[in-house]
């Protein structure tokens, strides 16, 4: 609200000079560029910095905006993360999540490394065909699988189970991965892989010693990628576990912290700081990878 | 190396073995290496696929083998009026989300595109809302819009002194559904302008610059050629985002549950009360089954437009 009458009046300054200068001035470029930007950042971030406000705050100032400023902490605490780690399931929930989705990454890149060797250099009749079915294969949202899915994983005898996530997982996970794959071997030329098959390599040691040193960059975004997505998993997460200590974080903190008409919020709140941090963690160390990953499968 | 290289040379080269011939043999190794994707895809994805429109035909109970009942089912849903809320709230849903998020991105995507000051950290804080688990921001907002302790309540009525009554913000229907639009919007900002800031850094500036001799507007830049060279881009994004916002579920499962008095249900979240809640597999199959017209809808739409840009670019091939 206060930024409309300085907005307004770089503006009338500005269209009194002539109209190229006008362009380039300093006054016209903070209302249209960075005043919005400003604003963007500030809403795309403040439920993280509520999160963690509260997750910080004793109770009492809480639930006391009147003689506390809700945007600050006056005394912080530890007491929420204490009863989070020390009186629930927490770090039991944090070391299936981490240890399913590290095994679903594992699987998807084994398979599509694989997959998009054979479709993209292998070259045989239909490969194209292959390589859209699994592009299709991204386009079907789980929410309309995991009711066959579930009597599905039921009949393998798998509910229950971390192996049913780290099964089903791969189905969201291995399309995308392939197709991201698929781009980057592109990339690469294929006269280093004549010149290993004029000197008698085999097939696999082409891709072992050749093509996949050569496609680290593409392995490493993949893997991210699909280390976010599985930490991130709802629905099937939601559906094919049930016992408490085995759920995966977003699943337990929404249904095991979650009890009865009050809401702890402290403890919700420290419960998604710290279910968040890990992938946050993670993806700033490679957030370049990240962001060609989106890109890339984007522009494919 | 080089030594190396020499000896291996000099020395004769045993035999392969059986083993390494077979992986050697081409059709072989394209069966082996296809064999692990198709295999769980096949497996884990298309069987689920026809066993779920198989079950929407039957009246299959948790622990209850079903029997064929035809579109008994789908006859029961037409006269739903819960089923017919859901389909109308995932369309408004998606329709408002999908606007909210294009427009807001694209405007991110293009205040981006100029030359910044700590740009790429900028692009990483951007697409934090992207990163973080759903569930997780979703409960941030469950907690932003409590009725007694919300901070933009507090924000309008005693700081702002905007208005003198606390919003209720998710008690009744239609505040409720804002909410979770609201939600979604923030939540697909980041995808959305990035992936349009990557199609707008391919634009050629050169093109801008002819522009500008030309005398444009800084519209008509945007609307000529902006615009036009995005589509592609913009056309794959969208369809994505459709299919996912239609089909979403984390959202309104975190925050409302489908309520107040079952408004809020998407199309996902009511087959998931009815099939694994409730236990009525084979309803709640017809309820996720009746979501695949809308996205084969949604995938002909982008195919289409991007089949309408590369005939116009005169392109045979990739």
């Amino acid at each position: 609200m206060t930024d409309v009458p300085a907005g307004g009046g770089s503006t009338n300054t500005a269209s009194a000079v002539p109209e190229k200068l006008a362009w380039d001035s300093r006054a016209r470029r903070v209302v249209t560029i960075y005043v919005p930007l400003a604003c963007f950042v500030v809403i795309l971030l403040f439920p993280f910095y509520w999160m963690a406000v509260t997750a910080f705050k004793p109770d009492n100032e809480l639930y006391d905006y009147k003689h506390y400023n809700p945007f600050l902490i006056g005394s912080p605490t530890l007491g929420h993360i204490k009863h989070l780690l020390f009186e629930t399931h927490y770090p039991q929930w944090l070391m299936t999540t981490m240890w399913i989705a590290f095994a679903a990454t594992a699987v998807s890149l084994f398979a599509s490394v694989l997959a998009a060797y054979a479709i993209q250099r292998l070259r045989f009749r239909g490969s194209q065909y292959v390589g859209l079915a699994i592009y299709l294969a991204y386009l079907v949202p789980p929410t309309i699988l995991f009711i066959p899915l579930a009597t599905t994983i039921y009949q393998f005898g798998l509910f229950d189970s971390p192996f049913a996530l780290i099964l089903t997982y791969p189905t969201f996970l291995v399309p995308f991965c392939t197709w991201l794959l698929i781009g980057y071997f592109k990339s690469i030329p294929y006269e280093l892989e004549e010149c290993a098959l004029i000197d008698g390599a085999t097939r696999l040691q082409i891709l072992r010693r050749i093509t996949l040193p050569l496609a680290v960059p593409g392995l490493i975004s993949a893997g991210i990628f699909s280390f976010t997505l599985s930490w991130n998993e709802f629905v099937y997460a939601l559906a094919f576990i049930q016992s408490s200590e085995k759920k995966t974080v977003p699943v337990a903190i929404l249904t095991e912290l979650v009890s009865g008409d009050v809401y702890q919020w402290g403890a919700l709140m420290a419960g998604s700081l710290l279910g968040s941090l890990p992938v946050a963690i993670f993806y700033s160390f490679f957030v370049d990878y990240y962001v060609s990953s989106l890109t890339g499968a984007v522009k494919e | 190396m080089t030594v190396a290289t020499v000896t291996d040379w000099t020395r004769v080269r045993p035999q392969p073995s059986w083993l390494a011939r077979l992986f050697d043999h081409k059709p072989f190794l394209v069966f082996a290496c296809l064999l692990p994707a198709c295999g769980l895809l096949l497996v884990f994805l298309t069987y689920p696929l026809g066993l779920g429109i198989w079950l929407a035909f039957t009246d299959t109970k948790i622990g209850r083998a079903g029997e064929w009942v035809g579109f008994e089912n789908f006859e029961y849903l037409m006269t739903d009026p819960q089923f017919w809320s859901a389909v109308f709230f995932s369309v408004f849903y998606t329709a408002v989300a999908t606007f909210g998020k294009f427009g807001l991105g694209l405007w991110l995507a293009l205040l981006l595109n100029n030359h910044l000051p700590f740009k790429s950290l900028l692009r990483a804080i951007i697409l934090l809302p992207w990163i973080v688990p759903t569930v997780l921001s979703a409960i941030a907002f469950w907690w932003i819009y409590d009725p007694q302790f919300s901070i933009l309540s507090y924000l309008a009525v005693d700081v702002l002194h905007l208005r003198d009554k606390y919003f209720d913000f998710l008690s009744t229907t239609w505040p409720a559904r804002w909410s979770l639009v609201a939600a979604n919007i923030w939540r697909g900002i980041p995808f959305v302008a990035i992936s349009l800031l990557a199609g707008l850094q391919t634009i050629s500036p050169s093109l801008y610059e002819a522009a500008l001799l030309d005398g444009s507007t800084g519209w008509q830049r945007f609307r000529y050629i902006t615009f036009p060279l995005l589509l592609p881009i913009l056309a794959i994004v969208m369809t994505f985002s459709i299919i996912f916002t239609f089909t979403d579920f984390q959202l309104v499962y975190a925050i409302t549950r489908g309520g107040p008095i079952n408004s809020t249900h998407l199309m996902a979240t009511l087959a998931f009360q009815r099939g694994i809640s409730g236990g009525e597999l084979g309803e709640g199959s017809a309820i996720a089954v009746s979501m695949i017209p809308f996205l084969i809808f949604a995938t002909l739409f982008s195919y289409f437009a991007l089949a309408r840009r590369k005939w116009q670019q005169g392109e045979a091939n990739d």
